[in-house]
């Protein structure tokens, strides 16, 4: 053996190093073991169920989220927001979303234009929110840790820690994240977890007068949110990107952005 | 004076020992993998439950009852009785203690966010009772004529 | 209650058709900084490892200029950063709790690695002219006593100057080059990946970004250690007019040697960018209808006049073109410079030209004339802060650090 003291000091400590580190850090789960290990967690998955046949774009929930999760009222900046869609006879589609549909659509007009209604072909509303993804790519770009998924899906912001860089609202292709205008930290849809976690439904889904939006529990088959999604016929936004979205629409188009 | 080459290691070391020591005294100690793995549950476990601490403000229908229950009756009598009444009167959550908190709103877009008729053939909207705002007498409070508790009265 | 609103991004924002309600430029002109200088930084130290590792005689004198001058840029590649996060008190949370799946995580471990090398590095370089001081400064006054006293912490007690220990000096030097240009290269390749790793920005997502980065760092420090070291030159060349007649100014040798290095990177950043401008028209993915009519419509004089026809094409043909001549490649190196920034400029802000919806557009901006702290620090004011505090750096480097001694 002519392994000197020196040596094994040196591997000792290297040892001691490693051994510290918590080896989870460096693991990356391929999609279905992140499924499977989701799966086991726990019994509650959040998710959501638009039906945009029945909205109106009344507003309501709009108006509800601000007020109920603090966002200022007039800032330009919504967790939620309504988006409407006139398809025209040329094949247009034109879409506005005045307030992020706070105070409503009461005028004809989409944006600066006023369309005949005898050249609209279809027209309707869109309700949207954070989609609370399986993969959120908002979570994987934050450098800190300032944002996560809970065990039952739904993804937060910790105030505490968020330094503000906004990779995150960079990285989500839906657009539902913004910088808190008082809070001066990233800001999004919780799905009301203060609520959830109480047993209440979000605001939006008790504000909507029509039942265009309902929360439910995806893990539990017998809810009828998660009966509804299993039996007919729904999409999701942009799966494109690989995010797996839950929140999931009945009625969506192809000109839905 | 043999290995002075080594002295700028022993000061980047030193950076590194500093790191972890501020590292050691600000980050709680409930920060760490909680989630289903790095990518998607690396955080402080207190951040939940600083969210859940939220207070509700829209307590819904049943508890303005309490109070209100000829209003929520007669609501409840009429095509009106969807609509929560946070929705028009706004949060109750201060309400109860501080009745002013919750001035009562006459404003005619709350109607109109219904009432203004759009016309979408293919959406629930064009199946609502509708005006047109700028011919039905503009500037009114609809609640001068119609009865927001149960407009059929 | 007054407290004024603010809405990040929405003062320097304009939409146009359908954006959704909370999209606005949320990185601006701090964000098209900070990529050029680390960019910078990149560039100035691989300038300075081709004469160091490779042994590139030709460029010896501007070796050790580019060196120091990479120190001094140093603290101003975190400055954008600073100014631009909405917690900047919190700035040191990314080296508490890096979240690795991040590429700005990355940030705070790569780019102190990358410090500690250069300063290490410096080190080593100084080292022999530390000791000399030390001696040459020995009883001449307070003012001396006190840079006497900095060189001594500086050493750190390493005073021995033996043949033998300098040329252990020279050694480290030469393998602190060596492991630099991959740290160097892999700080700024991670800040394309920091844009190119984006899957919502149909701009940004590409694997090239990350290449095209580190070409058109190298390029742009390159370029800016050439500038500065010709502006150093000829202006102690019009100071001493007359004084001394080794003091010669620019060397023309010096420049159109640096200048050959320079182009050859060049060369590589425009293919891969052409490359990747082709591939995307080619594809025509969903995203293409509003990329082409961002690229070749809203922001065409950005992209082909300003970057590829002024900071590319002009410049290459100014250097190509025989017998340089100093005037010529300050022209050349000035549109350089502005056409790597013009690429910072059309990738960060042209990524946030259209909507995620790909149904509308947003434009950018720049306030000039700040009316708050926001509008100073993403504002012109902040850009020309980071932009000047570099010269002013190397200023006060260079009274303890001299780089500009000819050998």
């Amino acid at each position: 053996m002519s392994c000197s003291r020196r040596d094994l000091l040196k591997k000792a400590m290297c040892g001691a190093v490693a051994a510290s580190l918590p080896l989870t850090m460096f693991r990356f789960l391929s999609p279905a073991q992140a499924q499977a290990a989701v799966a086991g967690s726990g019994k509650v998955r959040w998710g959501f169920l638009v039906d945009t046949r029945k909205c109106v774009g009344c507003g309501f929930c709009v108006k509800a989220c601000k007020m109920e999760n603090e966002v200022p009222y007039d800032a330009p900046v919504t967790r939620t927001w309504v988006e409407r869609y006139v398809v025209t006879r040329d094949g247009k589609t034109h879409i506005d979303s005045p307030l992020g549909g706070r105070d409503g659509f009461v005028s004809q007009k989409v944006g600066e234009e006023t369309i005949p209604p005898e050249e609209i072909t279809k027209a309707f509303f869109v309700p949207k929110l954070c989609n609370q993804c399986d993969n959120p790519a908002c979570v994987q770009v934050c450098p800190v840790g300032a944002t996560f998924q809970t065990n039952d899906g739904v993804v937060l912001i910790d105030r505490t820690w968020c330094i503000g860089c906004g990779y995150c609202i960079m990285a989500c292709p839906y657009g539902v994240r913004f910088f808190h205008p008082i809070y001066k930290v990233a800001e999004k849809c919780t799905f009301c977890y203060h609520r959830i976690s109480k047993g209440m439904v979000t605001a939006c889904v008790q504000a909507c007068p029509f039942g265009a939006r309902r929360i439910g529990n995806l893990k539990d088959p017998n809810d009828p949110v998660t009966r509804a999604i299993m039996t007919e016929r729904v999409a999701v936004l942009k799966d494109e990107y690989g995010t797996k979205p839950q929140v999931f629409y009945i009625g969506l188009d192809s000109n839905v952005r | 004076m043999k290995n002075h080459v080594l002295r700028p290691l022993w000061v980047a070391i030193a950076f590194v020992a500093l790191i972890f020591l501020v590292r050691h005294f600000m980050v709680p100690k409930d920060f760490g993998i909680h989630g289903r793995n790095f990518t998607y549950g690396f955080y402080r476990l207190g951040a939940i439950d600083d969210w859940k601490a939220i207070p509700v403000k829209y307590r819904g229908m049943a508890g303005c009852g309490e109070c209100h229950e000829d209003k929520v009756a007669e609501h409840q009598k009429g095509p009106h009785h969807i609509i929560q009444c946070e929705n028009c009167h706004g949060p109750a959550l201060a309400h109860p203690d501080k009745p002013e908190t919750l001035p009562i709103d006459r404003d005619r877009g709350l109607c109109l966010r219904c009432h203004a008729g759009l016309p979408y053939p293919t959406s629930q909207r064009a199946n609502l009772p509708a005006i047109d705002p700028d011919k039905h007498n503009p500037g009114a409070p609809c609640v001068e004529c119609h009865n927001p508790h149960n407009p059929e009265m | 209650m007054t407290h004024e609103l603010f809405v990040h991004g929405a003062e320097w924002t304009v939409k146009e058709f359908f954006v959704y309600p909370n999209e606005f430029i949320y990185w601006s002109i701090q964000i098209v900084l900070y990529p050029y200088m680390t960019g910078l930084v990149a560039g100035a130290f691989v300038l300075s490892s081709l004469y160091h590792v490779f042994g590139q005689q030709d460029i010896k004198d501007m070796a050790r200029f580019s060196l120091v001058f990479s120190l001094a840029l140093l603290p101003v590649a975190t400055m954008p950063l600073l100014m631009h996060l909405q917690q900047p008190l919190r700035a040191g949370n990314p080296l508490f709790t890096p979240h690795f799946t991040s590429a700005i995580a990355a940030f705070g471990i790569v780019f102190s690695t990358y410090a500690l090398i250069v300063m290490s590095e410096i080190w080593f370089v100084y080292r022999k002219y530390f000791v000399e001081q030390i001696e040459a400064l020995k009883g001449k006054g307070a003012v001396a006593g006190a840079k006497r006293a900095l060189y001594r912490v500086l050493a750190m007690g390493a005073l021995d100057v033996s043949d033998e220990a300098v040329a252990k000096d020279k050694k480290a030097v030469k393998i602190l080059a060596g492991i630099g240009i991959p740290v160097a290269c892999f700080l700024h390749g991670y800040a394309g990946f920091i844009f190119g790793s984006v899957k919502a920005n149909a701009l940004w997502m590409s694997p090239l970004m990350p290449v095209i980065f580190i070409m058109s760092a190298v390029v742009s420090g390159i370029a800016l250690c050439m500038l500065t070291y010709i502006v150093i030159m000829e202006w102690s060349k019009l100071r001493h007019k007359g004084e001394a007649a080794e003091i010669g100014g620019a060397e023309i040798d010096l420049i159109t040697k640096t200048s050959r290095y320079l182009l050859g990177f060049l060369i590589a950043a425009i293919t891969l960018e052409i490359l990747d401008l082709i591939f995307r028209g080619y594809t025509a993915m969903k995203s293409w209808d509003i990329l082409r009519s961002v690229m070749y419509g809203k922001d065409f004089v950005n992209i082909f006049v300003l970057q590829y026809g002024c900071g590319n094409l002009v410049p290459f043909i100014l250097l190509l073109m025989p017998r340089l001549t100093i005037r010529r490649a300050v022209v050349a190196l000035v549109l350089v410079l502005f056409g790597v920034f013009m690429m910072r400029w059309n990738v960060v802000i042209g990524g946030q030209a259209f909507s995620l919806s790909f149904a509308g557009y947003m434009h950018y901006h720049l306030p000039v004339i700040p009316h708050n702290v926001e509008t100073f620090k993403e504002g012109l004011g902040g850009a020309l802060l980071v932009g000047i505090t570099p010269f002013v750096l190397f200023w006060g480097i260079n009274k303890v650090l001299p780089s500009l001694k000819t050998s």
